[in-house]
């Protein structure tokens, strides 16, 4: 599954921290590079609070970066200005993860997707209209909504007004951030195939975070696991599942249900032990080293390289 | 805020309205206060005489009471210690207390909403140097302040909305401050900075429309308040200047006859109590109208 081709997105030595008060200092992310090529999906898990969410704002600038940079076509995206900066803005995007937090509850439905066609200037008047009811269209929902106030959906369809608001500046690179954890699980595949769906129509790129990971597997072409703001492992979506190589990933992937009694009751779950250490001021070397299985003396002083031990795959492990 | 977007649907202000309507209090309120606001433009229209004009064979006479200065020939709600008829006064009394109410807290919410967005928005050193002066104004003695100002400026109508306006944005400052740092959070806003939105645009579109409830219900507190600061101003001599009547130097003058004539001071109270209790009918109204959310 994985898309040969030039890279869309380069994100090198990346770090962001957040003062927190009193001199310290939150590593959200913390020296991360990988890049996502055009038209692929690049998965990107990790538990809650590992800096997923940091990562994918500073990609689209939401958040100005400590260190490091991002490039967008070969552009450092964070010192973007006039024109390019306008272009930047149409090209990425970015779904949110609370359908109920990310519409202006005064808007209407119409105009939440009619502001990017009118700051960008894409279209007027009548046509605006229709690329609007076109734009509802492409998402499941018909043109009598776009009348309609935010609070009149179900979260569902909330997700998709989401959606229909990204697409409306005709991005090539979208953030879905959590796209699908607040929804029912009834309504979730919906999204998840409408997102595919237009991934082929539009050939867009996503960067697709989640904590699911049988989700993401199912959705993308590369998988990069996050843990403490550093990416532990990157492959694809196979390789990962076939050989994961980091212990953490082998911990992330057992802890997965497999539709099948059988092999459920005979499947070994890797249980970690403690709780994810705090992000400020984490510990020296390996910061996944306290919870490891295999843990060496090495692994607590010294922060493991993140390198390529098979074709396509990374790894950052004293083991390899 | 349906600018542009309105092929045959309703918009917000439209829904607003529909919300409002059926809410019993407020339209009691709003009817009250379109009628007062009514009464103090055509006050010369319907005034029985001169507010001004004194007849002093006819002081201090109760409600009813024969008069020759009053076209219909009755002092209705009796005169004053000059003769005066007070209910011509409390009409045109309601010109001074209503522009004051208004004029104030207009100038009360530009200053203060813009001051409280651009401290909440930007944040750091902006936030520092407007929240500061607002502690300073906040710790001052308001009468203290007033007093000052109107020595600077000396007294007329046009310095108490000045005096008024000076110190009121503060309060507004800080409440829509408050408001803009945990709307700014929000994830439309941070769609809307994603999209490229201009600064302006977003503190404009995205985040005071969603204010405007808390905005509107510290107007409607703070047109009652600036009416009796208005009051007490013209009871020291430093706001309306007499023979100009206002319903609050009515009631500093009845203050002296209280025991004897009770019923002077009662008119202006009711007028200033009638207009207070309709603004805030009206503002918890129209905070519940203009919450989409709030559907019945």
């Amino acid at each position: 599954m994985t898309v040969a081709g030039i890279p869309l997105i380069e994100v090198n030595n990346l770090k962001k921290y957040f003062n927190v008060g009193r001199g310290a200092v939150l590593k959200a992310v913390d020296n991360v590079s990988l890049h996502i090529m055009e038209g692929e999906t690049l998965g990107l898990v990790g538990e809650s609070g590992c800096g997923k969410t940091t990562m994918g704002r500073t990609i689209i600038r939401l958040y100005e970066p400590t260190s490091g940079q991002v490039l967008f076509e070969g552009k450092n995206v964070h010192k973007l200005d006039g024109q390019q900066l306008r272009e930047f803005n149409r090209k990425a995007q970015m779904i949110f993860q609370d359908p109920y937090a990310s519409l202006n509850p005064r808007m209407t439905v119409g105009d939440i997707i009619g502001e990017g066609i009118d700051i960008h200037g894409i279209y007027k008047n009548k046509e605006r209209t229709d690329r609007i009811y076109e734009l509802l269209g492409v998402v499941g929902l018909n043109k009598e909504h776009a009348n309609r106030f935010p609070h009149e959906f179900s979260g569902g369809q909330r997700q998709r007004i989401g959606i229909a608001r990204a697409l409306a500046v005709e991005p090539k690179f979208i953030v879905c951030d959590e796209p699908i954890s607040a929804l029912d699980v009834s309504i979730q595949a919906q999204v998840i195939n409408l997102l595919m769906e237009l991934q082929q129509k539009l050939k867009l790129t996503y960067l697709f975070i989640a904590h699911d990971l049988s989700m993401v597997k199912y959705v993308s072409d590369r998988i990069a696991v996050m843990y403490l703001g550093v990416v532990v492992e990157l492959a694809t979506s196979e390789d990962l599942h076939n050989r994961p190589l980091h212990p953490y990933t082998q911990a992330l992937l057992s802890a997965i249900p497999v539709p099948d009694p059988e092999t459920e009751r005979k499947k070994k779950r890797i249980l970690l032990e403690g709780d994810v250490p705090s992000p400020i001021n984490p510990p020296e070397g390996c910061r996944f080293a306290k919870r490891c299985r295999y843990a060496k003396p090495v692994c607590t002083e010294q922060q493991p390289e993140f390198k390529e031990v098979e074709k396509n795959h990374f790894v950052a492990c004293h083991l390899y | 805020m349906a600018q542009g977007w309105n092929p045959g649907g309703t918009s917000f202000w439209k829904d607003v309205w529909l919300r409002l309507e059926k809410n019993k209090p407020a339209m009691f309120g709003l009817v009250v206060v379109i009628i007062f606001s009514a009464v103090a433009i055509i006050a010369p229209l319907l005034s029985p005489a001169d507010p001004l004009k004194t007849d002093l064979s006819n002081r201090l006479k109760p409600p009813g009471s024969p008069s020759e200065i009053c076209s219909n020939g009755v002092y209705i709600l009796g005169s004053d210690e000059f003769g005066r008829d007070i209910l011509s006064r409390i009409l045109f009394g309601a010109r001074v207390s209503l522009s004051v109410g208004i004029i104030s807290q207009v100038l009360v919410t530009a200053i203060g909403v813009t001051m409280g967005a651009l401290a909440g928005y930007y944040g750091g050193k902006v936030d520092m140097i407007i929240m500061r002066i607002a502690d300073i104004l906040f710790a001052f003695p308001d009468l203290l302040f007033y007093i000052g100002v109107m020595f600077a400026l000396g007294p007329s109508i046009y310095n108490v909305f000045i005096a008024l306006a000076l110190i009121g944005w503060a309060g507004m400052a800080r409440l829509v401050r408050s408001q803009v740092l945990y709307l700014r959070e929000m994830e439309y806003v941070e769609a809307a900075r994603a999209q490229g939105l201009s600064d302006a645009r977003i503190i404009l579109r995205h985040i005071l429309p969603n204010c405007m409830g808390p905005i509107i219900v510290s107007v409607t507190m703070g047109i009652p308040g600036a009416i009796l600061a208005e009051a007490s101003l013209s009871f020291l001599g430093l706001g309306v200047q007499p023979p100009t009547p206002s319903w609050g130097n009515m009631i500093y003058a009845a203050r002296s006859y209280m025991l004897t004539n009770p019923w002077y001071s009662v008119w202006p109270g009711i007028a200033i109590m009638i207009t207070v209790f309709s603004f805030n009918l009206l503002g918890d109204g129209l905070r519940d109208a203009l919450d989409p959310r709030l559907k019945r």
